[in-house]
């Protein structure tokens, strides 16, 4: 039933894309479009969530189209309703958004028809239940994004962004299908069920996972794969920035998640070193990349890829786990890891959302002609400051629990018999850690800058707050960062039918547990009680402003500010998002990014203004694909040559291109 | 009953901590005083302090918006719900339970986050130099504590804070290795988090040495008092965890009768004295280092810390 409805739904959203297409230039089209959608989107979700709650068994239907021997089977169980409801959630709440965001849009023809089809992808993505759906569908979604990234084609950097998300989505999907092909065998298995009853373990199923991280990673911009997601994630538009950073980047976790804890066997011990090693590295990388950063939109870009670190930490330690047969602990993980996924999407759309408020009443993504916000846009400054702090992972709010929860499962793993792990696992923890304080140190950054202080620009100064309908989107997503903050059982319940299902074995049942708080494993051991951390909070800052105002004079004069005795009246002499970032620079980019600052200060007497520049570098750029690049293109150059040839020489080619194929055909029968 | 004497307890530490933090505080500066030969302000300075700074008018920036003016209240709250988590005098205590070491940590960061906010907020260089340097301090202070955590927690087998104090107290500790290397981490920490010598100097007003006190140039008056105490309980709860984890002696188990509390609150302050002439001594003898040999020093308590737990994981004898 579900499973009729949500592709019905998806089906519903292709149909709206063709209908874009037709009305996309009227003036109503955009409302009509981004209402339906938003509506369809709200109804599957409701659909998604009623199955998960309900631990309602899986369903499954095959449709007579695709592959004429195949058809196209569709399944829903625990681990696509979740991943269903994460996608129907940010596309409902993306359209909220549009309603209002979608009526600054100068050519809504180039958005209108992508976007409803770019969210039937990745709905299609987590429905499909065979390989050739799969990679259709999957294929589908990267199009369509793509598309949407293309939507500004005048812009400049949005074509480099396109073209160099054109050919990580095709690489990664390659990856894919490579990895499907092994897993279906020389039979040609390509329902998911009849590989999931084969079980390639051993040198098969380690080949699968290897190009399952690499396919499913660069969509999810594992670390050093991606390096597409910060150029093409903001340079869409802001509605559509959310879907695939909230969204899009869960759907490949899902693609992994799939194939590696659902479709192949047992994992080896070192398939976990793999993916822990990469997501320790892709967290902190993310974040230093970010922390670089002073384009609003592109450091929330690089925020997705921290995140997708973290998700990955959550990932390998419950393989790690799963290997040693610790399926208890392994459910704890995952568990995680998955709580992780709903968080982030929660926050990450929030604060999309935000930057694309400011950008609609600003014009400007650029975080050094902004500042001063708070007061010109009261409400979004507040739901964005909610965002940030839920993404830097303070209490009371979600993104605590989720890495509170990463943390349990790492403080479990000195019992991990292999002496890699166990190397492995503290220096993860640290680099975890590491990840969580700098993104809270980026959080201060770009909310500070933004938001805080004095307007930079004329632009800035006369900015008005946004429309109702993005204000009511980013109050429902903040209001569900605080409840999935404060009553974090509700949702580890829900995610419980899921390890049950991949690994036969669940986290402790937290609804019953004493002031709903959370029991990972045991009472004397750790807990957590999110609702009651919030009232004390609540309580003690009352009792403070109640005692305060009481006792102390209430007398308050506003004057300029004192700064030390020296005020400035230009708001340039304000820190701004580099100068803030400089001692972090200085401490770790010296290294990573080979951060160089140059002054050039002129002599006494002289009226030249004195010149800092920053020069930084970014190695994998520098190390990993400009050296393809350059391969690329010297290789191409010597082929071009094939293109002239005589008829005699193409002749000589071919020719010898049949000898050689028959010959290895010949030695492989 | 039972639930009103721990709530009882519970609101009796809460207060406790609440009304010795101010005089801990004065206790430090007397002591350091005194080691250089001057007289030194009398111990209840503090108090008077902020007594003086709760009737004065607040001036506010004219760039100052909302935020400005509510963060010194969530600061204080965010601490004071730390400081009140730690056993102080007695473990088991009603709320300990509702948030574990690392919550108390990133409890800590909320307040932290705020207060750099802060420093941004009127849009002076001076707020911003203050809070650029604060969380570049605390990106490399956060995961060192947290490794100091992870330590404990693989001995004890437990985050609980009260569970770790009891296994701390019991004779099944021992001397180990990472217990050690971790309480060095610890204290590295603590010296940096609470900004005194030789990170930062809580008395200077210096422009170009400070940190905490750059950070909170703009506030006055009840603002002003709010973070002061908020910083003197700060310093409280980090000798306090100090004192409850790795000097346990005479601290009260869940069930001890109330009589046998007073036994617990006077060794938690003799605890204190001892922590505090420490602190002193220690601050006395040592010069302030230069901003961008912080990362060094705080690279060297991750790094100790960062060794304890893998000390843990790779044997459970050290």
């Amino acid at each position: 039933m579900t499973l009729t409805l949500a592709l019905a739904g998806a089906a519903f959203q292709l149909a709206l894309g063709v209908c874009a297409v037709i009305i996309g230039r009227a003036a109503a089209a955009s409302r009509l479009i981004y209402g339906a959608s938003m509506v369809v989107s709200a109804i599957s979700l409701v659909a998604a969530v009623t199955h998960l709650l309900g631990a309602a068994a899986s369903e499954s239907l095959t449709l007579p189209v695709g592959l004429p021997w195949l058809g196209a089977h569709f399944r829903l169980d625990a681990l696509s309703a979740f991943f269903l409801a994460v996608v129907d959630l940010g596309a409902a709440s993306a359209s909220l958004f549009a309603l209002g965001y979608g009526e600054h849009e100068k050519t809504p023809e180039r958005v209108l028809p992508f976007y409803p089809a770019f969210v039937a992808g990745m709905t299609l993505v987590v429905l499909a239940d065979d390989a050739f759906t799969f990679l259709v569908s999957w294929e589908f979604m990267s199009l369509t994004s793509w598309a949407l990234v293309m939507a500004h084609h005048r812009v400049p950097d949005n074509v480099r962004a396109g073209y160099v998300y054109l050919v990580m989505a095709s690489f990664g999907t390659l990856a894919l299908l490579l990895a499907f092909g092994l897993l279906a065998g020389p039979d040609g298995f390509y329902a998911f069920g009849q590989m999931r009853a084969a079980h390639p373990a051993g040198m098969i199923g380690a080949l699968a996972m290897i190009l399952a991280l690499i396919g499913a990673g660069s969509k999810a911009g594992i670390v050093p794969l991606h390096a597409w997601l910060p150029l093409a994630h903001p340079a869409a538009p802001s509605h559509v920035s959310t879907l695939m950073s909230g969204v899009m980047t869960k759907v490949a976790v899902y693609g992994f998640v799939r194939i590696v804890f659902d479709l192949t066997g047992g994992p080896a011990w070192w398939w976990s070193i793999v993916v822990l090693a990469l997501g320790g590295i892709t967290a902190v990388m993310g974040v230093l990349y970010a922390l670089m950063q002073h384009d609003l939109k592109r450091l929330l870009a690089y925020h997705t890829v921290e995140n997708i670190g973290i998700i990955f930490i959550g990932l390998g330690l419950a393989l790690a786990f799963k290997s040693y047969g610790m399926l208890f602990a392994a459910a704890l993980a995952l568990t995680a890891a998955l709580l992780h996924v709903f968080n982030h999407s929660l926050f990450k759309s929030l604060l999309f959302f935000g930057a694309g408020a400011v950008l609609t009443s600003t014009g400007e993504r650029d975080m050094e002609h902004l500042g001063g916000l708070i007061h010109r846009m009261p409400q979004t400054a507040f739901v964005f400051l909610v965002g940030c702090a839920a993404i830097s992972a303070l209490p009371p709010l979600n993104g605590f629990v989720s890495e509170w929860l990463t943390f349990q499962a790492i403080l479990l793993s000195p019992q991990l018999p292999s002496w890699g792990l166990k190397l492995l696992v503290p220096a993860v923890g640290a680099l975890l850690a590491l990840s969580a304080a700098l993104a809270a140190a980026c959080f201060v950054k770009a909310y500070g800058v933004t938001f805080l202080g004095r307007p930079r620009t004329r632009t800035a100064e006369t900015a008005a707050e946004t429309d109702g309908f993005s204000l009511a989107a980013m109050f429902i997503l903040a209001a569900l960062c605080l409840v999935a903050g404060i009553l974090p059982g509700i949702f580890i319940d829900a995610l419980a039918p899921i390890s049950t299902a991949l690994l036969g074995e669940r986290m402790p049942v937290q609804i019953g547990s004493q002031w709903l708080s959370i029991v990972p494993i045991a009472a004397s051991r750790s807990s957590y009680d999110g609702l009651l951390v919030f009232a004390f909070i609540a309580m003690s800052g009352m009792f403070a402003a109640f005692a305060v105002h009481r006792l102390a004079s209430d007398k308050l004069r506003r004057a300029p500010a004192w700064d030390c005795g020296y005020p400035d009246a230009s708001p340039a002499t304000q820190y701004t998002a580099t100068s803030f970032a400089q001692p972090i620079r200085r401490v770790f980019g010296t290294v990573l990014f080979h951060a160089r600052e140059q002054v050039e200060m002129p002599p006494p007497g002289d009226g030249r203004p004195a010149r800092l520049t920053v020069e930084m570098s970014d190695p994998i750029w520098d190390w990993l694909y400009a050296p393809i690049a350059a391969a690329i293109g010297i290789a191409a150059d010597r082929l071009n040559r094939l293109q002239f040839l005589t008829i005699r020489q193409f002749l000589t080619l071919v020719f010898c291109a049949l000898v050689i194929l028959l010959l290895v055909l010949a030695v492989w029968s | 009953m039972v639930l009103i004497r721990d709530l009882a307890i519970q609101g009796a530490q809460m207060l406790l901590v609440l009304a010795l933090a101010p005089l801990f505080t004065g206790f430090v500066r007397k002591v350091k005083a005194r080691l250089v030969r001057r007289q030194g302000p009398p111990l209840i300075q503090p108090y008077l302090d902020l007594v003086r700074l709760a009737r004065k008018e607040v001036v506010l920036a004219d760039s100052a918006s909302w935020l400005f003016r509510v963060i010194p209240y969530l600061v204080f709250a965010a601490t004071w719900v730390a400081a009140s988590l730690i056993p102080t005098f007695r473990t088991g205590l009603l709320f300990s339970w509702s948030a574990d070491l690392i919550a108390i940590i990133a409890l800590l960061g909320s307040g932290r986050f705020f207060l750099a906010l802060a420093g941004l907020d009127v849009g002076t260089s001076f707020g911003g130099i203050g809070s650029s340097r604060e969380v570049m301090i605390a990106s490399l202070a956060e995961p060192a504590m947290l490794m100091v955590v992870f330590t404990l927690a693989l001995i004890a087998g437990s985050t609980q804070l009260s569970t770790v104090a009891e296994f701390m107290a019991s004779p099944q500790v021992g001397l180990r290795v990472s217990l050690g290397l971790g309480l060095l981490g610890l204290i590295m920490v603590a010296i940096a988090e609470n900004g005194r010598i030789p990170i930062d100097n809580p008395a200077t007003h210096l422009e170009l040495t400070m940190v905490h006190e750059a950070m909170v140039l703009e506030y006055s008056g009840r603002h002003l008092a709010l973070i002061e105490l908020s910083s003197s309980l700060k310093l409280l709860l980090y000798v306090s965890l100090l004192a409850c984890l790795f000097m346990p002696w005479g601290i009260e188990t869940a069930n001890a009768a109330v009589p046998a509390l007073a036994i617990g609150i006077g060794a938690y302050v003799a605890k204190l004295a001892v922590g505090g002439f420490l602190l002193a001594l220690f601050e006395t003898s040592i010069a302030k280092m230069r901003v961008f040999r912080v990362p060094e020093f705080l690279g060297a308590a991750l790094m100790l810390g960062l060794l304890a737990t893998l000390l843990r994981f790779v044997s459970g004898s050290f």
